[in-house]
């Protein structure tokens, strides 16, 4: 045979030609970014990581202030994106359960309630639902000076929810000051329109697939699982969950994924996330290259992480052929 | 002696002038106009590459405007343009292509702006942007600060709020992607004064959060306070406006690195508005203004050939500035001072010879 069509000599060549190519691609990318940028006289580094980053964040669960680095910064935006995330994700996974159980119920009503629900919260955008959340609190709640005052130290306003916070010294009450309260936790009209928004627009693709995967076990299975006498409850822990289980974990494992992502979306209402953080620090810095490229590898760790995690599960439900 | 010596310079250039100021009056020109005119209108091509070439190949200059700010950068209910800062495109405009509507404008975001100007989206970027070390090291050069503003806070005259150590524990509305945001932390945290922050990214969000009763205060540069104050509150004077500190903001023009023609050409423009000023030449009086003998104003009409051509323009480039945008009095009077809504005193954008901060350069 001739060499040319070995074939073996072909997959080895055509791959080595892909490969050249892409690379060849890649350095020739990169060289043009760094000519561009050498013309129009921009710096390239991560050294301005190092120095104080004077821009404000209107809240965090990590302590900030404005006198702190800008790689503190990131991670104060990182905290609050892992916390909305996770936050989200454990009550869309609840909710999403119930609505699942709902529209299996044989009631007609609550099927409707179901599917009414699913089908109005995945057909409308996420970034006008949480503007409306938004718009909700800020304009549909009352005025700092009259708020809602429907239990003890618990405050509606349209500046957010004012509630009593556990403290060493017992409730930490919220107290009315010159222009806020003061004290006790503030929920603030970002943070809760965020919340709801993610939480509602996610339990309606996580309710999908749990009901989806609950539907595809056979219904011969759970039928056999009762004539062997187990008891409905039994039939559903032992034969129906574990194996709805394998055909639910890899969507979900997207699920998880979007809701993560979905969270840059607080740029629309202003609740200081990584990517908010990320776009202050472009303009403050004009480092644009470096603060789009950390805030790349940040969300495809993050992915990547959750995808291990998630497949560790599944290979844990997978179905056990012997 | 070095006087005298002076004036025999210009007697020397006079005499050169006056003979190719008659070859242009016989020229093209002669049939109707008896009013002298400037000394050469031919155009120079701007070198290859450059921004001059660029702006004269489209046949407009592209400019950074406001997404809406009064006064500064705005259309009117016709869709034209107008503001202090569209003007200074339209000088440019009118000084580059000898028109001032050869000028186009990109409504861009606080984010936007620096990268659209870096990336040669727009040739200009007279957008309230401040002078800061950071912006000027990284990729524009700064003109000449066309307006210095300050910082302020706007509140509620109910509030009874006068200074910034009254709004002690106050949420205040702050946009980001401004230097107000640095220098809302610096005040807050310097002050003490414990401010809570309720960050936004567009600039109709942030009045909107204010007007709302989001915030208590508003933060931002001053003159777009005023602005604000003028077009979008019901009654202008529920709202009281005070400095947040003691320094002033100068709002530059900038345009980008590597292109020294094209930083002379702007920087000029804006000077040639400031020297007419000074000379008291106005869009009203510059055809008369160029029968005159001042030596001074001859040099900056073009009656005197050679200044146009050192920055690769028309002789006639500041005539046109004057004659179709005004000296910088006017435009400042017009968009933001006595003749406009706003009504802003001129404070530190007077002339150097008034008490302000515009100094006028030698124009020699």
């Amino acid at each position: 045979m001739v060499w040319w069509r070995d074939q073996k000599f072909r997959a080895i060549a055509l791959q080595l030609l892909a490969a050249s190519a892409f690379i060849g691609l890649i350095l020739w990318l990169t060289g043009n970014t760094a000519a561009n940028l050498a013309k129009r006289g921009l710096t390239v580094g991560f050294d301005f990581l190092g120095r104080a980053a004077r821009f404000p964040i209107s809240e965090s669960i990590l302590s900030y202030s404005p006198t702190d680095h800008f790689w503190w910064a990131y991670t104060v935006g990182l905290g609050n994106t892992l916390f909305i995330t996770v936050i989200v994700a454990l009550t869309a996974t609840v909710l999403g359960l119930m609505l699942a159980i709902l529209r299996r119920e044989d009631n007609p009503l609550a099927q409707g309630a179901g599917t009414t629900y699913v089908e109005f919260f995945r057909n409308t955008p996420l970034v006008v639902q949480l503007l409306f959340w938004y718009a909700l609190v800020t304009v549909g709640l009352p005025s700092i000076d009259a708020p809602l005052n429907p239990l003890p130290g618990v405050y509606l306003t349209e500046r957010g929810l004012y509630l009593p916070a556990l403290s060493l010294n017992g409730l930490d009450m919220p107290v009315r000051a010159k222009f806020n309260f003061e004290g006790g936790l503030n929920l603030s009209p970002e943070f809760v329109a965020m919340y709801l928004g993610l939480s509602l627009y996610a339990a309606a693709f996580i309710g999908e697939i749990i009901r989806g995967g609950l539907e595809a076990v056979a219904k011969g299975q759970t039928e056999a699982a009762l004539a062997l006498g187990l008891a409905p409850k039994q039939a559903l822990n032992l034969v129906l969950i574990p194996q709805a289980l394998r055909i639910i974990i890899p969507p979900m494992t997207s699920q998880y994924i979007n809701i993560l992502k979905n969270s840059t979306l607080a740029l629309v209402v202003g609740y200081p996330d990584i990517s908010f953080v990320t776009a202050t620090t472009i303009n403050q810095t004009g480092q644009a290259l470096e603060g789009i490229f950390i805030l790349m590898l940040v969300f495809f760790t993050i992915s990547i992480a959750t995808s291990v995690a998630m497949n560790l599960y599944n290979a844990r439900v997978a179905l056990k052929v012997r | 002696m070095r006087l005298i010596s002076r004036q025999n310079d210009l007697m020397g250039r006079r005499g050169l002038v006056i003979i190719g100021f008659a070859a242009a009056l016989s020229g093209a020109l002669a049939a109707c106009s008896p009013a002298p005119k400037p000394a050469s209108n031919a155009a120079p091509a701007g070198k290859a590459g450059s921004t001059l070439a660029t702006v004269q190949k489209h046949g407009y200059v592209s400019c950074g405007a406001s997404q809406a700010n009064a006064g500064f950068s705005l259309p009117d209910d016709k869709g034209y343009w107008r503001g202090l800062d569209i003007d200074m495109c339209r000088a440019v405009a009118a000084a580059v292509l000898g028109d001032q509507d050869k000028a186009r404008f990109v409504p861009l975001t606080g984010q936007q702006r620096l990268t659209a100007l870096q990336t040669g989206e727009i040739d200009l970027l007279p957008r309230t942007t401040t002078w800061t070390m950071a912006r000027d090291a990284n990729g524009v050069n700064f003109t000449f600060p066309n307006y210095y503003d300050y910082t302020g806070f706007m509140v509620r005259a109910s509030t009874g709020a006068t200074k910034p150590a009254d709004i002690k524990g106050a949420s205040v509305c702050v946009q980001t992607g401004s230097i107000t945001e640095v220098i809302f932390a610096d005040v807050s945290w310097r002050q003490k004064l414990d401010l809570k922050p309720v960050i936004f990214d567009n600039v109709s969000a942030t009045r909107q959060a204010f007007f709302s009763g989001r915030c208590d205060a508003l933060i931002t540069d001053a003159s777009s306070l005023y602005s604000v104050r003028a077009t979008q509150s019901k009654n202008p004077d529920d709202y009281v406006i005070f400095a947040a500190n003691d320094e002033a903001n100068p709002l530059t023009p900038a345009v980008r690195h590597g292109d020294d023609q094209w930083f002379d050409i702007v920087k000029w423009v804006f000077q040639a508005q400031i020297t007419a000023e000074y000379l008291g030449i106005t869009s009203a009086n510059v055809d008369e203004m160029l029968k005159s003998e001042d030596p001074a104003i001859r040099r900056l009409l073009g009656v005197e050939a050679g200044y146009g051509k050192a920055l690769g323009l028309r002789e006639d480039w500041a005539y046109q500035i004057i004659k179709q945008v005004g000296n910088y009095g006017e435009v400042y009077d017009r968009n933001v001072g006595k003749d406009s809504k706003l009504k802003i005193e001129r404070g530190l954008n007077r002339l150097q010879r008034d008490g302000g901060l515009m100094v006028p350069l030698p124009f020699s």
